[in-house]
């Protein structure tokens, strides 16, 4: 198969004018803005991927006077790092994103919901907020954002529970639709994107969306920013063009030994050796909101599997049905086929019960939780068993 | 917004089906009599969408969608009996079932579990997955004398922690913890009986399960009955007339008081009396309250006396005010409930009449009601020397005790409830449903100050009946007799409000100084007691219409409609109490409030 291999890129921690570019900005129509955040193919960087530019255009088309811009920086899913590196970097550009949006969908206000880990960041960040304020203030655009914290549940990052969390609620997940396009936070209509998808903006306004358009493939345009950790001797954050394979990803950042990649986190997929070359990172194949975490054969694919089950049996917010016990009954059930007290065959019935929760589930929390469970459990099966 | 009347048309099962924009695809399904199982759903409660039992699958899309949350869009393409479907719903009951510590024969709700009900239709035969009951460290708490809370049994559904938040504007359950943690709690985790809660009964009356049931004393009656020594009086309440049929194979709405009756002679009952009978007695007193209090004001301009004044029936309302509002509790009337009044009398001026000793006497009452268990156990409420009410039962419980005695409730004859304490007038019997306390009170109070029927047709006050959530009415006064003459060309103006989050609104309004009332009446559950946390299950608006209307035609049937006419009332006030008011009525019926936490 032929593909892009792997292409370092500079785009999203490349300096620029923060004014010069939301002067650009400014002067384009909010349908203009649109179109071009539509003709770059962006698709949202958090792991859903829902283009970008057709959550502005719902959102704008929305009558109500009062429309947010959310930036979700909850950053949860396990072993992605990416966004707290860019806020610590360049979060300029993550507040010129939330003015681009707030432009494109006729919003005032804009709220950045950062992870409560990340509190440490605060201070910093409001004094770069402020110095934004003051820019936006001389190009005479009226736009706010302010600050909410979370207190450290994952669920908080799924986008209506996020909402509920800024509330002051429950951070539950809610029934869909409406979609928060609608109904988003305080029940109005709200454009909510990931940290990276608004620097994306960004640049996409810079260089056009034409130039933008010239990374990555026909699924999956542009660049991603990778948060590569485990068993491997360069961790770290790297910004790489979308459409190379795991084996190209692996030649770069393994350690020879690789066995597996986990893609996307504990919600993603496990990629074994044998489907390296054939599996492209991306919409076509495995889509990642940044997490890439590498298993060497020193590692057990029961621990790994049993330690993302821990997290989701603690981390589901236990309103619905298939999620709270499902999670439990995977744990508990993998754990009992390693102990030899269930049968091997009992694994099937816990993929079934993986695809229910997948078809079933409130949220995307219970939606994703089959993904690693599947692919490890059919790719290592003997290692769960034995 | 504006009020668009938009369909939709969609297929459901390859059948077309066009309904109103907004329809839910489960209340579309509905209108083609397609059944979809349901479990978190209830018709009183905003949508949940958690259990998830109702997924249905739509044609095209990624996902099953749940059909009591999903709004129907054009051209939708649903199935709800799919091999898909199936599967899901399967595995989801069953995953239901490995949460809830199934002990269904001994448990109370067995035959009335929805759990229950579900797994007998999609989850019988072996188990699939194992059992987590063992793994979590469950409670049960029995604190509050009015229901019990087992967490090993609850699913998860929320529908307490909705009805307590919606209909009851209480929150005194919420869900706390995530994940494998989650649960229905209270503040920090305290007994039922530490918090806010009411002891209405309304979560107990929408739990599917057997994790929210009523405290049962269905035994201490049986053994108080076969006790030769003692003398077991019951009374029953207005609204358990109109509601027992349906636990015995009746449909909602109809009349089984002769049937009742003659039930609870066979059960064993030595004495069996009508709640009805206080509840006039009730209207006597706090009428005379209350032109007593209008005296006060209006008159003598006395400073210290408070209106509006609040009726003091409910015991759920008794407790929210102590608990949210305790600076309005000198607005409440002093009086008694009925069910405190007939106590105190059963073992005062009953037993004297009767010649037995009070210690002897065991006093029972039939109530629509859960906070009657907590309000009976007052210390306030031993005015007799003795603890006024013994056991208080539901509705429900006593329908058990009618199956428990072999009775075929269906064939029985119809009697009379037994003299003393058992006379009553259909002003007594509209205490069952809101707005009946307000009518009852001014078809007397408007005859006591001028000598005439209050000016409706049929003595029917309609503007104060029905399922508003507040309700206000006025009658201008006039032509008073000597006595009254302060009263003329009063207006009164009265209000009735019903669930408390209603009763929540007005004492809002009341604190804004925007309720210009003399009277209101306030009833802690939806529809008053015929909506009452002890009444059977399943709950609905439509049922409790139902109740009302048999309420109101219970009223009509009777010779007597006026609380001052009831014989029974008339040869108390004669041959023991002396008037509405007096020493001895201060002293036996009326009683004082605590200021309780807000949290």
């Amino acid at each position: 198969m032929k593909n892009k291999g792997l292409n370092k890129v500079d785009l999203i921690f490349e300096k620029v004018d923060l004014k010069q570019v939301l002067t650009k900005a400014f002067k384009m129509s909010n349908d203009e803005i649109i179109q071009q955040v539509l003709e770059s193919g962006l698709k949202g960087r958090g792991g859903a991927g829902f283009p970008t530019g057709l959550k502005w255009k719902y959102t704008a088309a929305e009558k109500e006077p009062e429309k947010y811009i959310v930036c979700n920086a909850d950053e949860g899913e396990p072993g992605t790092f990416k966004d707290r590196e860019i806020l610590d970097r360049v979060s300029y550009k993550v507040y010129g994103g939330m003015a681009i949006a707030s432009k494109a969908i006729g919003a005032k206000h804009g709220i950045v919901y950062l992870r409560g880990e990340y509190r440490f960041l605060l201070p910093q960040l409001m004094k770069e907020l402020e110095s934004f304020h003051k820019t936006i203030d001389e190009i005479g655009y009226n736009f706010r954002i302010r600050y909410c914290l979370g207190s450290g549940a994952y669920i908080c990052g799924e986008e209506s529970a996020l909402f509920e969390s800024i509330q002051g609620d429950r951070g539950e997940p809610r029934n869909k639709p409406p979609y928060p396009t609608t109904s988003g936070v305080f029940y109005k209509p709200t454009s909510i994107n990931n940290v990276e998808t608004l620097v994306t903006v960004m640049m996409i306004i810079k260089h056009g969306a034409e130039a933008y358009n010239q990374l990555g493939t026909k699924d999956s345009r542009g660049s991603k920013v990778f948060s590569v950790s485990g068993d491997t001797p360069t961790p770290g954050i790297f910004e790489l063009e979308l459409g190379m394979s795991v084996l190209q990803f692996v030649n770069e950042f393994g350690d020879g030994d690789t066995k597996a990649v986990q893609v996307g986190g504990a919600s993603g997929f496990c990629v074994p050796r044998k489907k390296f070359t054939d599996t492209i990172i991306g919409f076509e194949g495995v889509p990642t909101g940044g997490s890439m975490k590498l298993f060497n054969s020193s590692r057990s694919m029961y621990n790994v599997l049993h330690n993302y089950l821990d997290f989701f049996a603690e981390e589901s917010c236990g309103q619905c049905t298939p999620c709270r016990v499902g999670c439990q009954q995977l744990l508990k059930g993998v754990e009992k086929v390693k102990k030899g007290e269930a049968k091997s065959t009992y694994l099937n019935e816990l993929v079934k019960l993986a695809d229910t929760m997948k078809i079933a589930s409130k949220c995307g929390l219970g939606q994703s939780v089959g993904n690693a469970f599947r692919t490890i459990v059919e790719n290592f099966r003997e290692e769960i068993i034995y | 917004m504006k009020k668009r009347k938009t369909m939709v048309n969609l297929n459901i099962n390859d059948q077309f089906v066009s309904v109103p924009a907004g329809t839910t695809v489960l209340a579309a399904a509905q209108k083609l009599k397609i059944n979809i199982p349901t479990l978190c759903n209830h018709p009183d409660l905003c949508v949940a969408g958690t259990c998830r039992v109702c997924v249905v699958e739509q044609r095209g899309a990624r996902t099953l969608i749940a059909s009591c949350a999903t709004p129907v869009s054009e051209g939708m393409d649903i199935h709800t009996n799919t091999l898909k479907v199936r599967n899901a719903r399967k595995h989801i009951v069953e995953l239901l079932l490995t949460e809830h510590r199934s002990d269904c024969t001994k448990c109370y709700k067995n035959q009335k579990c929805e759990l229950q009900a579900l797994a007998n239709e999609f989850a019988f035969g072996d188990t699939i997955f194992l059992d987590l009951v063992e793994d979590h460290s469950y409670s049960i708490d029995r604190s509050s004398p009015s229901f019990i809370k087992d967490d090993s049994k609850c699913i998860h559904c929320q529908r307490c922690v909705r009805t307590c938040a919606e209909l009851q504007y209480i929150s005194a359950i919420a869900v706390a913890n995530k994940g494998a943690h989650q649960k229905i709690s209270s503040f920090h985790d305290r007994p039922m009986s530490h918090v806010v809660c009411t002891n209405c009964g309304q979560c107990v009356n929408r739990c599917p399960t057997g994790a929210l049931v009523e405290k049962t004393y269905i035994d201490q009656v049986w053994d108080a009955i076969y006790d030769p020594d003692k003398h077991v009086v019951v009374q029953t309440a207005p609204a358990v007339r109109v509601a027992l049929g349906e636990d015995l194979g009746y449909d909602p709405g109809e009349r089984v008081t002769g049937k009742m009756i003659t039930a609870l002679k066979q059960v064993g009952f030595d004495s069996v009396l009508d709640t009805d009978f206080s509840a006039d007695l009730t209207i006597m007193e706090e009428g005379t309250e209350l032109l007593t209090r209008l005296k006060k004001v209006l008159v003598e301009g006395d400073k210290k006396t408070r209106i509006p004044m609040f009726t003091s029936c409910s015991p759920g309302w008794i407790k929210f005010i102590e608990h949210k509002y305790p600076e309005y509790l000198p607005n409440l009337s002093t009086c008694k409930s009925p069910q405190q009044m007939f106590g105190a009398l059963a073992k005062t001026y009953f037993a004297a009449k009767r010649k037995l000793d009070p210690s002897k006497i065991v006093s029972v009452s039939v109530m629509p009601c859960t906070a009657k268990k907590f309000e009976a156990d007052r210390p306030e409420m031993r005015a007799s020397g003795y603890k006024d009410i013994d056991f208080v039962l539901t509705t429900r419980e006593l329908a058990v005790m009618i199956k428990q005695a072999g009775i075929d409730f269906r064939i029985l004859k119809p009697s009379n409830y037994d003299s003393i304490m058992g006379d009553s007038t259909g002003a007594g019997v509209i205490f069952g449903a809101t707005g009946g306390v307000m009518e009852a009170a001014l078809r007397t109070a408007y005859e006591i100050v001028t000598g005439r029927e209050v000016p409706f047709s049929n003595l029917n006050i309609t503007p104060v009946r029905g399922m508003d959530g507040v309700k206000e009415a006025s009658i201008k006064i006039e032509g008073c007799t000597e006595d009254w003459k302060f009263l003329e060309g009063v207006e009164l103006k009265v209000a009735i409000t019903h669930g408390l989050a209603n009763a929540n609104k007005m004492m809002r309004l009341v604190k804004q100084g925007k309720a210009p009332y003399h009277f209101v009446e306030v009833m802690a559950c939806p529809g008053g007691c015929i909506g009452g946390g002890g009444q059977p299950i399943p709950t609905s608006m439509e049922i409790r219409e139902n109740r009302m209307k048999a309420i109101y035609s219970e009223d009509e049937h009777m010779v007597l409609r006026k609380s001052h006419e009831n014989p029974d009332v008339m040869t108390i006030y004669k041959e023991f109490l002396e008037k509405p008011n007096s020493h001895k009525s201060h002293e036996l019926l009326h009683t004082h409030y605590i200021e309780r936490d807000s949290y």
